[in-house]
């Protein structure tokens, strides 16, 4: 496939807005301001694009949600806290091209009528953003954003805001807390961001990716992106290969290639010769998928259709030296570390399976513990909780458990006796017979 | 590409604070961008940082008096954030990514490595106040596993041996 995305990557001097202008860049943008709001967004729609940040929900669709007749101000934020784990592609786009994210900000922020929008970055990354400063700075030197752009009378300004750690900030209602100088505490949602968002007000929250995706979509057409990929998965898509593959990186393709396609062919096959064990394919919150399901499409129709998600687009891969029981125990660590405590189900939930992750992986584990283990992912995964989080860590958890329960198996067998003072959480015994056991 | 070292101002100069000239100016900046004070909250911890190193209660309480805000709420935001330091951090702070593919790919003999080379474990600083080691989540860079933080700048796809060779040039240059 042609490279749309990522066409900068290894272009001299790629970041500057003279090669980006040369490169047809802020056609889209011209071309979306001749048009009314309403047409781009129907454009958009036609394209069919779904969001890239995680839940791949058709972005045009929720621009629509955005009441026409609101009277107060409207914001746009680009979500680029990108802290999904295995996912590094917001960073790939921002490094070699800031101009195209500012000029996809340009056209949603028309597109729904705000004329503030805020890019929320994660605070790690302060190089990526002086890198969005300077090319802000140079957008507006050029009169694409600013007042009265372009003598359109339309008027926009985007600033650059750092988040300051915290992987829940990406969530897109925490990130508005965050935004308004909170802690990052997910809201319950309806209302949706859509009617009632940062300051009270209509906000839409976009990914840095699917906001790359609008200049190409405006200048090349909604049938154009539609005819990459597969219906109702359509356009190019960014995978974050890494772990235990020959290449690491990331590798734009069409959605609905194969996993296999991804791992073998483009990332280059497992290192040192080893074979494949398994991956996740969109990120540590998506369900694991073993070997035997590398050929499993890769596009969010399909990946749903497997039990699992395509997310982010981040494939993790692992190789068979790995143990599955270490892999439950890093991402326990994750998920308990960050979840923002307001729910009882995520907050102990994510803290007991990290305790029996430990003692399974230092040799104390007991018969009970992987149907535990189960059962606690079971309580934080059916809506309990304020926000997805709750899914996020106990689906993948309760896939390692299911599709590796030999290994959980094997590591109970190797155990020591208990001794009682290393027990952060007893071993469930018997059916309990309130909660359906 | 050299990494920063930091400065942070002893704890019995940041008891109290007033923000100068410079200081206020950048504040009045952020101001601008949002409908609230309160947003500028961030922003401006983020500022004080750069400025002091750390973020102290002294540092909280200026912070609260200019976005009148409590000092207790803005105590909570620093608090949820891990990026704010709330001790005088070490002048290079070694940030490991401990999450999913960064162990995969040798985050844990980096970490074993670090505790040889300099003696301290997650969240100890050497007794120079040289180098403080963090154990941290995924870094979003996981394509240059395993991956470490110095202060503001990234190092990817880091061995052993080089980061024996960036520990030394580090300590060379502060
Ligand atoms: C726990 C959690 C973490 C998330 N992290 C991110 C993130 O780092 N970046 C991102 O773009 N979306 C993230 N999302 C998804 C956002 O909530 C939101 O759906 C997305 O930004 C919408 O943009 P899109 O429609 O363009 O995909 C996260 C969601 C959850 C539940
Ligand atoms: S599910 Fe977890 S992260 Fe989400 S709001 Fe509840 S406690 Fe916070
Ligand atoms: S897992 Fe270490 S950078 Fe993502």
């Amino acid at each position: 496939m042609e490279s749309v995305l990522l066409r900068a990557r290894g272009v001299a001097n790629s970041r500057d807005i003279t090669t980006y202008l040369q490169a047809g860049g802020w056609e889209g943008f011209k071309k979306a301001l001749s048009m009314p709001p309403e047409a781009v967004t129907q454009e958009v729609i036609d394209s069919e694009l779904r969001g890239r940040g995680g839940a791949g929900f058709p972005t045009g669709r929720k621009w629509s949600f955005v009441p026409k007749d609101h009277p107060g101000p409207k914001y746009l934020i680009c979500n680029a806290d990108e802290s999904e784990p295995g996912t590094f592609k917001d960073r790939e786009i921002i490094e070699y091209d800031p101009q195209m994210v500012l000029e996809g900000i340009a056209i949603a922020s028309y597109a729904i009528g705000a004329h503030t929008a805020y890019i929320y970055i994660r605070g790690e990354f302060f190089r990526w953003a002086k890198i969005l400063e300077e090319a802000i700075a140079q957008a507006r030197a050029h009169g694409f954003l600013g007042k009265d752009i372009l003598n359109t009378g339309y008027d926009l300004d985007v600033w650059v805001h750092r988040g300051a750690g915290a992987y829940i900030c990406g969530e897109e209602t925490a990130l508005i807390e965050s935004l308004e100088g909170k802690r990052g505490f997910p809201r319950l949602k309806p209302p949706f961001p859509a009617v009632v968002g940062v300051f009270g007000k209509p906000t839409v929250v976009n990914n840095v990716e699917t906001l790359a995706c609008l200049p190409h979509i405006m200048t090349r057409g909604a049938r154009w992106f539609a005819s990459i990929g597969r219906p109702r998965n359509t356009g190019p898509k960014l995978f974050c290969v890494s772990g235990h593959v020959n290449r690491p990186g990331v590798y734009e393709l069409p959605l609905g290639v194969t996993f296999r396609e991804i791992i073998f062919e483009h990332a280059g096959g497992i290192r040192n010769g080893r074979k494949l064990k398994a991956f996740f394919p969109g990120g540590s919150s998506a369900p694991v998928l073993t070997a035997d399901e590398v050929d499993v499409v890769a596009d969010f129709d399909s990946c749903a259709a497997a039990g699992t998600m395509l997310g982010s687009g981040a494939v993790i891969v692992m190789d068979d030296t790995v143990d599955m029981v270490e892999v439950g125990r890093n991402l326990a660590h994750f998920y308990a570390h960050e979840s923002c405590g307001q729910c009882t189900p995520c907050r102990e939930g994510s803290d007991w399976c990290l305790d029996i992750l430990n003692r399974l992986v230092q040799g104390y584990g007991h018969p009970s513990d992987p149907d535990q283990l189960l059962r606690i992912c079971r309580f934080a995964s059916q809506g309990m909780t304020i926000c997805p989080l709750g899914d996020a860590f106990s689906l993948p958890i309760s896939s390692l458990v299911s599709k590796f329960r030999n290994e959980f198996a094997a590591a109970i067998a190797r155990a020591k006796p208990i001794p009682p003072k290393k027990l952060p959480v007893m071993p469930w015994v018997g059916k309990d017979v309130r909660f359906g056991g | 590409m050299k990494t920063q070292a930091i400065h942070a101002v002893p704890p019995e100069q940041l008891q109290k604070v007033t923000f100068d000239e410079a200081m206020e100016k950048r504040i009045a900046e952020i101001f601008e961008r949002y409908p609230t004070k309160r947003a500028a909250m961030l922003p401006v911890l983020w500022l004080c940082q750069e400025r002091y190193g750390w973020i102290s209660p002294g540092v909280i309480a200026a912070v609260a008096e200019r976005l009148e805000e409590s000092p207790a709420f803005v105590e909570g935001v620093v608090s949820f954030y891990t990026m704010f330091h709330r001790q005088p951090p070490a002048k290079y702070v070694l940030q490991l990514c401990v999450t999913l593919s960064c162990e995969l790919c040798g985050a844990k003999t980096l970490a074993h490595h670090i505790k040889e080379r300099l003696g301290i474990g997650f969240g100890e600083k050497t007794p120079d106040g040289t180098f403080q080691l963090l154990g941290v989540e995924c870094l979003g860079a996981c394509g240059g596993a395993p991956v470490i933080q110095v202060n503001e700048d990234y190092y990817e796809n880091m061995t052993p041996e080089k980061l024996d060779q960036l520990l030394s040039e580090l300590a060379r240059e502060q």
